[in-house]
């Protein structure tokens, strides 16, 4: 596939404190939300895209205009890479009024166009009866309005956003971003929208990608994105013990759970609800210290998985005791304390019950 | 023939605008370099506040006199020595105000927001544009206070001038000097003159500053 003209190509490698940014994707004239925990990189990407911060080598090109060159020693200075950028502090210049402050990054424009530009984007962002006042004496969503209407008022070929509204209310927030959302379409400019708040990432865009220390580890639409985030390998990775390969039996969306069978068992398992139909494979993992062991069947419980097994080995590790427990043909891996298992009298051989909550199951992408 | 206090003030004057030519670029570097050794360079600019007078003024004479390689060089191109000549005294003032005006600076300099810097460079704003258009507007009140306080010690220096101006009417007698000399002398009404002037331009000075800041504080917030 050939890039578009003005198609984003992002490939950073950079060595932070923490883990090692290690960055590659692409972004076509569209708005794509870069989603993750705080700490996972994701205002470091923008800031190498934007300039503030050089990374260790890599490209960042704007269509065929580079802005970032390892290969070519090139690397354009911030004020050269036309992005709009902003961020939750609103960073207004305190001394200049609200329209001194919009027209400040079209100061090289003749006069007449400038002002044309600065009031029709005033307007747009209902800003205009604002426009004598300083930062200071305007309230906080009037002034993150002020800094985006600043960043779009010099027509930028990239927008660069990061948690840029978490600061306000939700009516104030879902304004802002239907006249942002807009604002790029019309355009037509690739987005990049930095949040950690789930909610935020559905509703932005048909794009996410998914970040964990330094490195994308999903890109795809919304659910796909966070309804399966986790393969085998980083299941293993993460110390998931018990892995099994399923089937779904039933789905219950209004519920937001489903019933899977494990493979090759008549072993019925409840979980989380996926976007997977009856009958499709599944992969179901589960942490050993997630699951609790009772000597007689449980009644009045809300955990949905109450599955009856006998142990077949314990084992004395480090700190805890771990069971092999045997239930319809399944082993599961259960970690308990030496002083769980001296209060149940648990021994090899003996019956138990395994309780599972339905959001102790992980679902993997198979 | 110049009083001792229209020299006083010529001096100070000459010196604190010269200052803040010099003094901003100073400022401007350590308020904004990632050099390791910047201590180093600090504590050179802060030498002056822990020295005393007349060593400084000592260090000067040599250097400024005939036999310096800048008093000689200096006396090559005007014939007469930089010691003991006003530009010696506007030389040796600068030297011994720098850390008044180079401190403030800096102090000002660094407490401008970043993000504010960062804002303006990713709105296309060169750093030449973004230091007078932002830096140097917010830091403006540290930079009247380093300009204020550069032109007050100015106009108190006494040590420095005794050992590098010696004590000539009307070319490098100022203020300070004559004080004493008229002290020295039992001339104690002309002293009180001339300690009076002194101090009512020392405080008229720091009141103006104060009101300046003030005023700028309320505009901001």
């Amino acid at each position: 596939m050939s890039a578009s003209p003005s198609a984003l190509q992002v490939n950073i490698h950079l060595p932070l404190s923490r883990f090692q940014l290690e960055c590659n994707f692409k972004a076509e004239r569209e708005a794509v939300v870069l989603f993750g925990r705080s700490g996972a990189g994701k205002t470091s990407v923008l800031d190498c895209i934007a300039g503030f911060r050089k990374p260790r080598r890599g490209k960042i090109a704007m269509g065929n205009r580079v802005l970032y060159s390892s290969e070519q020693g090139l690397n354009l200075p911030v004020r050269q890479r036309h992005v709009g950028y902003l961020s939750q502090q609103p960073a207004l210049f305190p001394h200049l009024s609200v329209r001194q402050n919009v027209e400040y990054g079209l100061l090289d424009l003749p006069r007449q166009e400038r002002d044309d530009r600065v009031d029709s984007i005033l307007e747009r962002f209902r800003i205009s009866a604002l426009s004598a006042s300083r930062p200071a004496a305007i309230s906080g969503g009037e002034q993150q309005r002020v800094a985006l209407a600043r960043a779009l008022v010099r027509e930028p070929e990239l927008l660069l956003l990061d948690e840029p509204l978490s600061a306000l209310d939700l009516p104030l927030k879902s304004l802002l971003l239907d006249a942002l959302f807009n604002w790029q379409r019309e355009r037509a400019i690739p987005m990049l929208y930095v949040t950690h708040e789930q909610s935020e990432a559905y509703s932005l865009s048909r794009r996410v990608l998914l970040m964990e220390k330094g490195s994308i580890v999903s890109d795809g639409e919304p659910h796909q994105v966070f309804s399966a985030p986790l393969n085998r390998e980083r299941a293993a990775l993460l110390g998931v013990e018990n892995l099994f390969d399923g089937v779904v039996e039933e789905t219950s969306p209004a519920l937001g759970t489903m019933t899977c069978r494990v493979a090759g068992t008549g072993l019925l398992i409840e979980s989380p609800l996926a976007k997977k139909d009856r009958g499709e494979p599944i992969r179901l993992a589960l942490r050993a210290g997630d699951i609790l062991v009772a000597t007689e069947r449980p009644t009045a419980i809300s955990a949905r998985n109450v599955i009856n097994g006998h142990i077949e080995a314990m084992e004395d590790r480090a700190g805890m005791v771990e069971l092999r427990v045997i239930c319809e043909g399944t082993t599961f891996c259960v970690h308990i304390t030496r002083g769980a298992l001296q209060s149940l009298a648990l021994e090899t051989g003996k019956s138990v019950w395994l309780i599972i909550k339905t959001h102790s199951i992980q679902l993997l992408r198979s | 023939m110049t009083s001792p206090l229209l020299l006083s003030l010529k001096l100070a004057l000459v010196t604190s605008s010269l200052l803040l030519v010099l003094g901003l670029p100073i400022a401007w570097w350590l308020a904004f370099t990632r050099f390791r050794l910047r201590f180093l360079i600090e504590s050179v600019v802060a030498l002056p506040i822990v020295l005393p007078p007349t060593v400084l003024g000592f260090y000067l004479l040599l250097e400024l006199g005939s036999r310096g390689s800048l008093g000689s060089f200096w006396e090559r191109i005007t014939g007469h020595t930089l010691a003991f000549s006003f530009e010696g005294l506007v030389l040796g003032s600068i030297i011994y105000s720098l850390p008044f005006a180079v401190q403030p600076f800096t102090a000002a300099l660094a407490s401008v927001d970043r993000r504010l810097l960062a804002a303006s460079a990713s709105l296309g704003a060169s750093p030449w544009r973004t230091f007078w258009r932002i830096t140097f507007p917010l830091a403006f009140p540290g930079i009247v206070t380093g300009y204020a306080l550069s032109f007050a010690h100015t106009l108190g220096e006494f040590g420095v001038v005794l050992m590098l101006g010696g004590n000539i009417p009307g070319r490098t007698q100022t203020a300070s000097i004559s004080i004493y000399d008229n002290v020295q002398m039992l001339d104690y009404s002309a002293a009180a003159r001339q300690s009076f002037t002194l101090l009512g331009i020392s405080f008229a000075l720091l009141v103006v500053i104060n009101a300046l800041n003030r005023n700028r504080n309320w505009r901001l917030q």
